[in-house]
C-alpha cells in the first residue's frame, strides 16, 4: 500500500488530488449538459477564447475568473455581432474568433521573460503550482456550479430536453442557455490549472460520456459523470506521480481508456451488449441508442 | 350564457409570423370540449397556428384566449404534443421522466417532485397503455408508444388544452386506437383538442371541427359542411393527390407520400 499512502506525505501532492478531485467532479457533471445539448465545440471554444483574460488577469494580479469571464463574454458577443450579419456561418465565426483571442493570449504571455514556463502552464495545467488559495477557488467555483445545477435540474433538465415546451410554459429560456455558458465557462477557468486549456475539452466530454453508456437516465448520468470525472483525476494524477510523466495528459488517457473499456463492455450500450442482444433486438424493431426511431415509424 | 363568454379557446383576428407574416386573420371558436383537426399543404401555417396558440410564434395582430383569459397570462393551461422530428430521442431520459416533466409547471423552481407527481405520471402511463413502459429510456420505444409518452405528458399537466402536431403519422394501429379512444374520452371530460393532421379521411371521421388553413382560414366547421370539393380545392389548390387502391378512393394532401401511396399509382388532381 506503500504506492498509495507515501505520496501523501507531501504537501504538493494532497493540493494536487484536492484540485483534480473537484475539478474532475465539476467537469464530470456539467459535462452531461454538455454531451446532450452538443456543445462540446462550444466547450473548445470557450476553453480558447477565455486564455487572453486568464493572461491578462494573470499579468494584473486580478482574479482570473473574472477576467476569464470578461473574455468569454466579450469573443461570444464578436462571435453572434459576426455571425448575425449572415455572411458568415456561425461555425466560422467561432472557428474565426476563438483562434484569434487564443492569439491574443499568446502574444501578450510572450510580453513576460519566463514566456515558455507560463505558456506550457496554461496550455498543459500545472499542478505541481497549485496553492492553497487555488484550492479554495476552486472547491468554492466546483460547490457553486454543482449546486446550481441540482437546485435548477428541472430546469435545465426541460430546457436541455425540449425547448419548445420550455418556451410554452414560459421559462426564461435565454436566461438558462446563458447561465449554462457562464457555469461551463467557470468550469473550464478552474479546470485549466490542473490539465491546462488544450485538454480541458476532454475532461468535460470524456467522463460524461462514459456514464453514458451506463446509465439511461439523466440525473444518474451527471452524478456518475463527477464520481468517474474525480476517481480519474485522482487516479491519473497517482499514475502520472509514480512514472514521472505529465499528469494533466496522463488523467486525460486515463478517462479515455476507462471510456473505451465502457464503450466495449457496457451492459446497455456497449459493443458487446449490442452483439449479444443484436438479433432479438432487430426483431422488435427497436432503434440503437442513437437512431432516430423504429424503422416502421419513419414519418410518412 | 352568451357566445362570447362560452368557454373554449378562442382566436380573435389572429395575424402571426415574424418579419413575413404565415397567418392572416384567423378567427375561431373551439368550444371547451371538443376535437378540432387543422388541415392544410405544407407551408400553410398549420403548425405556426398551434406555435401562436402556444405563444411561441408572435402575434402581430389578435388575441388568443382561454374562457376569456389571455393564454399568454396562464401558460400551463395549453399542453403540447411535439412532431415526432422535433425529438432527440437518444436522450437519457426515461418514458418516466418525459411525463414528469408535465408536473414541472404546477411544482415551481425549488420544489422536487413528490410522490402525488409519481402517481400522476403512473396513473397517465397507464392510461394511454404504457404503464409497462415506464422505465425504458425514449429511444427503446416504438414510434407509437413515444407518441402516447408524449400525450402522457399532456395528461399529467392536467391542462385545459391540448394541442398536436401530427399524432397519427407513423404510428401503429394500437396507438391510433388508444389515441382516438383518449381523445373521445377526453373531450367528454371537457378539454379541447387541436391536432394539425395531413389524413385528411381519419380528421373527417374523428373531429367535431375541422379548420382548413392555408395562410388564411379558408372553412371551418362540422366535417359535413366543410369537407366538400371546392374546400379542399381551396385549401391545396393542384397539391392534392386523390389515390386509388383497389375500390378504396383516398385523399392525400400536401405532397407527403406514405408507403401505400407510392404501391398505388397516384395522379394529381386537376
Amino acid at each position: 500500500m506503500g504506492w498509495l499512502t507515501d505520496p501523501l506525505g507531501y504537501d504538493f501532492v494532497l493540493r494536487a488530488l484536492a484540485e483534480v478531485l473537484i475539478m474532475g467532479a465539476t467537469c464530470g457533471a456539467i459535462g452531461a449538459y454538455v454531451i446532450v445539448r452538443r456543445l462540446s465545440f462550444i466547450g473548445d471554444a470557450i476553453s480558447h477564447a477565455v486564455f487572453p483574460g486568464i493572461v491578462i488577469a494573470y499579468l494584473l494580479g486580478v482574479s482570473i475568473l473574472v477576467g476569464a469571464l470578461a473574455a468569454g463574454l466579450l469573443t461570444s458577443l464578436a462571435i453572434g455581432w459576426v455571425s448575425r450579419s449572415g455572411r458568415i456561418r456561425e461555425d466560422a465565426a467561432i472557428g474565426i474568433f476563438f483562434a484569434a483571442a487564443f492569439a491574443l493570449g499568446i502574444v501578450l504571455i510572450s510580453t513576460r521573460r519566463t514566456f515558455q514556463g507560463d505558456l506550457t502552464g496554461f496550455l498543459v495545467g500545472n499542478l505541481q503550482a497549485v496553492g492553497a488559495r487555488d484550492i479554495a477557488i476552486s472547491a468554492a467555483t466546483g460547490l457553486v456550479v454543482i449546486g446550481l445545477l441540482v437546485v435548477l435540474h428541472k430546469e435545465l433538465l426541460l430546457v436541455s430536453f425540449d425547448r419548445t415546451l420550455a418556451a410554452a410554459l414560459g421559462y426564461p429560456i435565454f436566461g438558462l442557455d446563458l447561465l449554462m455558458l457562464v457555469l461551463l465557462t467557470v468550469t473550464i477557468v478552474v479546470s485549466i490549472q490542473a490539465v491546462g486549456i488544450i485538454l480541458v475539452l476532454a475532461m468535460l466530454v470524456t467522463p460524461a460520456a462514459t456514464a453514458r453508456l451506463v446509465v439511461d437516465r439523466f440525473g444518474p448520468m451527471i452524478a456518475l459523470g463527477a464520481a468517474i470525472g474525480a476517481v480519474i483525476g485522482m487516479a491519473g494524477y497517482y499514475l502520472s506521480f509514480h512514472l514521472g510523466i505529465a499528469s494533466g495528459g496522463t488523467i486525460v488517457l486515463l478517462a479515455t481508456a476507462i471510456f473505451l473499456v465502457a464503450f466495449v463492455l457496457s451492459p446497455t450500450h456497449g459493443l458487446l451488449g449490442h452483439r449479444l442482444r443484436r438479433h432479438p433486438q432487430h426483431r422488435a424493431g427497436a432503434p440503437a441508442i442513437d437512431a432516430p426511431g423504429a424503422p416502421e415509424d419513419q414519418a410518412t | 350564457m352568451s357566445l362570447d363568454t362560452a368557454p373554449g379557446l378562442r382566436l380573435v383576428d389572429v395575424s402571426a409570423g415574424y418579419d413575413e407574416l404565415v397567418l392572416r386573420d384567423i378567427s375561431l371558436f373551439l368550444p371547451r370540449g371538443s376535437i378540432t383537426g387543422v388541415i392544410g399543404p405544407n407551408g400553410s401555417g398549420k403548425s405556426t397556428l398551434l406555435r401562436a396558440i402556444l405563444g411561441l410564434t408572435p402575434l402581430m395582430e389578435g388575441t388568443v384566449t382561454l374562457d376569456g383569459v389571455l393564454v399568454a397570462r396562464d401558460r400551463q393551461r395549453v399542453a403540447y404534443v411535439p412532431q415526432r422530428e422535433a425529438v432527440d430521442w437518444s436522450f437519457p431520459i426515461t418514458a418516466a421522466g418525459v411525463v414528469l416533466m408535465g408536473r414541472y409547471p404546477r411544482l415551481g423552481v425549488l420544489r422536487r417532485p413528490g410522490a402525488e407527481d409519481h402517481r400522476a405520471v403512473l396513473g397517465a402511463l397507464d392510461r394511454v397503455g404504457a404503464g409497462a413502459l415506464a422505465d425504458r429510456q425514449i429511444g427503446a420505444l416504438s414510434g407509437g408508444q413515444q407518441q402516447r409518452i408524449f400525450l402522457a405528458r399532456a395528461l399529467v399537466q392536467e391542462a385545459a388544452v391540448i394541442l398536436l402536431d401530427e399524432p397519427m403519422t407513423g404510428v401503429d394501429q394500437t396507438t391510433e386506437r388508444v389515441i382516438g379512444t383518449l381523445f373521445g374520452e377526453l373531450r367528454d371530460s371537457g378539454v379541447t383538442i387541436v391536432q394539425a393532421t395531413h389524413d385528411l379521411e381519419s380528421a373527417a371521421a374523428t373531429c367535431d371541427l375541422l379548420a382548413f388553413v392555408n395562410r388564411r382560414l379558408v372553412a371551418f366547421g362540422p366535417p359535413a359542411e366543410t369537407f366538400t370539393a371546392p374546400t379542399l380545392h381551396a385549401t391545396f389548390g393542384g397539391e392534392m393527390l386523390i389515390v386509388e387502391a383497389g375500390n378504396h378512393t383516398h385523399v392525400h394532401a400536401g405532397g407527403h407520400h406514405t408507403p401505400d401511396d407510392a404501391a398505388a399509382a397516384p395522379r394529381r388532381s386537376t
